[in-house]
């Protein structure tokens, strides 16, 4: 079964985002005065082969340890769906 | 010194390294490619240059950090021989573990190609021991993430430790937010492991070897490796 993974990468608290920051105060700049923070971050697709939606987790998860995601300054999420039902 | 200076798809200051350290030594300085699995036998120090290796995709030095090399890199390290990682050399060592940290993007959000200064916080590691503690280096940057990060807690051991060798400063050596071109905590250009033989920096040494460049002050960091390694192998 093909499963597409969605994986959701953001700075973790604490973690000084400059990015996050720059956008915030450019949101401010025009107008969005009510806004409380800005993180930015990144969004990676994976479509995968797995027998089931737990080993696609579980493939997805092992794919964040080893080079997706750096666990010192990021924290991740992941959802799956099955693809061509 | 057998110097082998690693270069990965994106590296682009390889070459300066090899020329810095045969002009420096006059001692041998060769390429590796970053898909061999071995390091030409007799290496003795191991050099990850800067440059945006795979682009800078994902996370600076993220996928090099998984090259086929990187296995005899660290086996090297594990050795007790002298690793450098300079600029995406030294990301590339954050990411592998080697080094504690990660480096984000620049206080400013700019890419910053100047000078800078930095002080030599200790005078006993094998890339340093021919400057004097606490002495000034005029030396280049050239970086968009080069903010050295660490989460409160480890950037305290970090300090208990004295793992720190490179400090960004004035050019008098005053250490001070002011100073620190990209906002790296508590100033921080370059950091060593706990045995001391692995070291990462920002700064560019192989772009200040010779005055014509501007400085020569990185040369003595060849010089000390040099030296360092006449010793501790007996030569």
């Amino acid at each position: 079964m093909t499963f597409l993974v969605k994986i959701l990468i953001f700075p973790k608290e604490g973690v000084l985002d400059t990015q996050g920051k720059a956008v915030a105060r450019s949101l401010k700049r025009i107008g969005f005065e009510a806004l409380n923070d800005v993180r930015v971050g990144k969004y990676i697709q994976v479509w995968l082969e797995a027998g089931n939606e737990a080993e696609a987790i579980a493939k997805a998860g092992s794919m964040c340890g080893e080079l997706l995601v750096n666990n010192l300054i990021e924290d991740h999420r992941i959802e799956v769906e099955r693809c061509g039902l | 010194m057998k110097t082998s200076v690693v270069v990965f798809p994106g590296s682009n200051c390889d070459l300066d390294v090899v020329h810095a350290v045969r002009a420096t030594l006059q001692t041998e300085a060769s390429l590796v490619w970053h898909e061999d699995s071995e390091l030409p036998e007799g290496t003795e120090l191991v050099v990850l240059p800067g440059g945006f290796s795979y682009g800078d995709y994902l996370r600076c030095g993220a996928m090099a950090a998984k090259s086929r090399i990187i296995g005899a890199v660290r086996k090297h390290a594990e050795r007790g021989l002298p690793l450098l990682g300079i600029c995406n050399g030294f990301q590339v060592l954050t990411e592998t573990g080697l080094l504690p940290g990660a480096l984000l993007a620049n206080r400013s959000l700019s890419f910053i190609c100047d000078y800078c200064h930095v002080r030599v916080e200790r005078n006993d590691t094998p890339f340093t021991c021919m400057y004097g503690k606490g002495q000034v280096l005029r030396i280049p940057i050239a970086h968009y993430e080069g903010l050295y990060f660490l989460p409160a807690a480890d950037l305290d051991a970090l300090e208990r430790e004295g793992r720190v060798v490179f400090r960004y400063c004035s050019p008098e050596g005053d250490v001070d937010e002011r100073f620190s071109p990209n906002g790296s905590l508590n100033g921080i250009a370059g950091v060593t492991n706990t045995r001391g033989n692995v070291l990462g920096m920002m700064p560019h040494p192989e772009r200040a070897g010779e005055s014509l460049l501007g400085s020569s002050d990185g040369a003595v960091l060849w010089r000390s490796l040099h030296k360092w390694l006449e010793g501790s192998l007996g030569k």
